[in-house]
């Protein structure tokens, strides 16, 4: 029996009846018209399932804090179909063993797409390259590496990963954070840095990083990706290398979009994160490079951490936010409501440009006849309070509590499965 | 006020009732019986997370002058070395009944946490934290040049101090810029450029590379410990550099007018910041900022704890 998403406004656009069956868009026809087993969608704004670039689910190795499992309801809560696991669990995925696993994983909790990442060097440790191929080959398929967390700053090896994951048309996504430059770094360098006596994270570290590796990228003719743009001069950095046709893209976490650094001043390890917030400026530029399309993409970065890794000193506390229950309310309010981007853009940034990156062919689709069921059904007008509580993450540590937010996820299809109805798991 | 966590929580009036029920207590320390009942049954717990012998001290004599039960809690390790955490200690010593914590910590920010995470319900007294701010160390030195140049009455206001060195790891560097502005007094400081924090320009203060360009027009000099180690970071080529070039000796000292005094929060780096004749000579004041240092100590817990309250 099909399902008929009911009087659903594709990119905000005329409501029409989606009709989904085996798992396909077979049909887009007036509202009201169609028949079948049907979801009330109106109102609701039809978008392709959201893709994240980065998330931490934390297994295998802490599962105290997140588990592939939670992390998965966590994201279809969020209006995500397919998430992109980081490598920097414990063991790290730099085997084909490790990411065939998170995948097994995934598949079996079966609420979203689960795509590990793969290490770019054996254990992040920025020594040896990881056996990429073997990754790559295996049943997960990895075309997604990175050391995230840890940047890979011997320019020697980086070279050759970008060389390297050519040929299975791979991309390595770089944390770019100059390692020396950041040593006991806990916030953004700048005049508050030295007001609160916190050693600094200043922007040049990061900007080093994605300049030299543009070049790297252009010198061998390979794609780099940026993971978590935080800087005014990054985005000046991509949009150059971008002019001169370097095959780059870079993604933008939601918080960097919204909070910045004088949140530092609480000295609530809420608000320590790496790359730390930043100014009012760079988050200005963050939303106009998301808007023209400098920045490719939305990527949570969601890093759970058990309460009591928030719930002490700072400079003892650990780094990330969660961000997967909240991105889309966070893309809502910092670009949609300023009309930076209209929803066919949303769905670009949050869905189509991150599969297309992840070389995910069956994410990402538009919203037409044929295409594979990954559909999230927003609520634009309606808003929620933030509670650290009422999230299905493990961990609690949200930096929005209290905060209330526009844009509520009500329905979510994946691979035209129901995993959300009105906003609760199916 | 509740409590004391930066020498920006204090405005000039606040500072002026600390440095003046300070004076009328330093009188204390000169009769036979050294002891006020005001804070009898009250109790001071000294959280050290940190070796500070000097300053544990200087609050333990201060809270124990004023009768206050005192417990010394030297915190070995911190969660960052898996010990036990900030809060599970915080909660141990609101069990015991804590009136008061004086906490020095290596993490800048943790006296912060202590007062507003709502794991305890006293006062918090900020011992130094981090590379953030020691207030104390601030007020004793404002009392300090208060009684030389000021006759210990009033504020700072026009008074010209130096503070040489290690600017960007001082604690001390920065709770004087905040109390001395308060005071009206105008601050110099005085480093290398490797040893100011990005953003120096827009503390109330000015800023010199030159030691000798600034040294006849102060009323105070206080030099700063620096770290021999620090070399080892490439803030600057040698110990022997630093020394040259922004060192205290005897000729720098005599291009200093007459009135003028040297402060050094300690503890020294003999022939590093400051030379043993100058460390030694009647114009250097150390000896009597520890001194003081207990008088003005008693006057915070007191004012924070005593029957005072609504004056600070």
């Amino acid at each position: 029996m099909s399902i008929v998403l009911r009087g659903a406004r594709p990119y905000g656009e005329a409501a029409v009846d989606l009709v989904i069956a085996d798992g396909i868009i077979v049909e887009i026809v007036p509202e009201g018209t169609a028949t079948g087993e049907v979801i009330d969608c109106t109102g609701l704004v039809a978008l392709p399932g959201f893709v994240d670039l980065h998330t931490h689910l934390r297994e295998p190795g802490r599962e105290d804090a997140e588990t592939v499992d939670s992390g998965s309801r966590a994201a279809a809560l969020g209006g995500y179909t397919c998430v992109h696991a980081m490598a920097n669990t414990s063991p790290v995925a730099d085997t084909a063993g490790v990411v065939e696993q998170v995948w097994r994983l995934g598949e079996r909790t079966g609420l979203v797409d689960v795509r590990p990442v793969g290490a770019v060097t054996v254990g992040l440790a920025g020594e040896r390259m990881a056996e990429i191929g073997a990754m790559a080959n295996s049943a997960a398929a990895v075309r997604v590496f990175s050391d995230d967390g840890k940047c890979v700053h011997d320019a020697a090896l980086m070279r050759r990963a970008l060389e390297y994951v050519k040929a299975f048309d791979g991309v390595v996504a770089q944390h770019a954070q100059e390692p020396r430059l950041t040593e006991n770094a806990q916030m953004n360098e700048g005049i508050l840095s030295g007001e609160l006596g916190l050693t600094g994270w200043p922007a040049v570290a990061e900007e080093a990083i994605i300049a030299r590796d543009v070049l790297l990228a252009q010198h061998v003719d390979s794609r780099l990706h940026v993971c978590h743009v935080s800087t005014a001069g990054s985005v000046e950095v991509i949009r150059w290398a971008k002019g001169r046709g370097v095959n780059v893209t870079a993604e933008v976490c939601p918080h960097h979009l919204i909070l910045t650094e004088d949140l530092v001043a609480s000295y609530d390890p809420l608000y320590k994160v790496n790359p730390p917030l930043r100014t009012a400026a760079d988050v200005a530029a963050l939303r106009e490079a998301l808007a023209d399309g400098t920045i490719d993409a939305i990527a949570t970065d969601h890093a759970p951490h058990p309460h009591e890794d928030k719930d002490c000193e700072w400079g003892a506390a650990a780094f990330g936010m969660l961000g997967l229950e909240t991105a889309f309310s966070i893309a809502v309010k910092t670009m949609i409501e300023p009309g930076l981007l209209d929803w066919r853009g949303l769905a670009d940034r949050m869905s189509v440009a991150p599969a297309r990156i992840g070389r995910v062919r069956e994410q990402g689709h538009d919203l037409t006849v044929g295409s594979i069921a990954n559909i999230a059904l927003v609520d634009p007008a309606a808003t929620r309070v933030i509670t650290s509580d009422g999230l299905a993450s493990k961990s609690r540590n949200t930096p929005y509590a209290s905060m209330e937010l526009p844009g509520v996820v009500v329905h979510v299809l994946y691979g035209g499965n129901v995993t959300v109805l009105d906003g609760a798991l199916a | 006020m509740k409590h004391l966590l930066s020498a920006a929580d204090l405005d000039r009036d606040q500072v002026i009732t600390i440095l003046d029920t300070a004076a009328e207590l330093a009188s204390l320390t000169d009769r036979s019986v050294k002891k006020l009942p005001t804070l009898r049954g009250r109790t001071v717990v000294n959280l050290f997370f940190e070796d500070s012998t000097r300053t544990r001290i200087s609050f333990e004599v201060a809270a124990k002058r004023l009768s206050a039960d005192v417990i010394n809690f030297a915190a070995k390790g911190s969660s960052v070395s898996k010990g036990e955490s900030l809060k599970d200690t915080a909660l141990t010593l609101e069990a015991m009944g804590a009136d008061a914590v004086v906490i020095r910590h290596h993490l800048s920010g943790a006296p912060h946490r202590l007062a507003t995470a709502g794991w305890i319900g006293g006062s918090v007294v900020n011992a130094g934290d981090g590379t953030h701010e020691h207030p104390t160390q601030a007020l004793l030195d404002a009392f300090t040049m208060r009684r030389h140049l000021r006759s210990g009455t009033g504020d700072l206001e026009g008074v010209r101090v130096g503070i040489v060195g290690d600017v960007l790891h001082s604690r001390v560097a920065r709770s004087n810029v905040l109390l001395l502005k308060t005071l009206g007094a105008h601050v110099t400081l005085v480093a290398p450029p490797t040893l100011l924090p990005l953003g120096v320009e827009t503390w109330p203060c000015e800023v010199s590379y030159d030691i000798d360009e600034v040294l006849p027009r102060l009323d105070a000099i206080m030099m700063l410990r620096v770290q021999g180690e620090r070399m080892h970071d490439a803030y600057f080529p040698s110990a022997l550099e630093y020394s040259r070039l922004y060192g205290l000796d005897s000729a720098r000292m005599s291009r200093l007018p007459d009135h003028a005094i040297i402060l050094h929060p300690g503890p020294m780096n003999r022939g590093m910041e400051i030379s043993a004749d100058v460390a030694d000579s009647p114009r250097a004041l150390m000896v009597e900022q520890v001194a003081n240092g207990v008088s003005v100590r008693m006057a915070v817990l007191y004012l924070l704890l005593g029957g005072m309250k609504e004056n600070v």
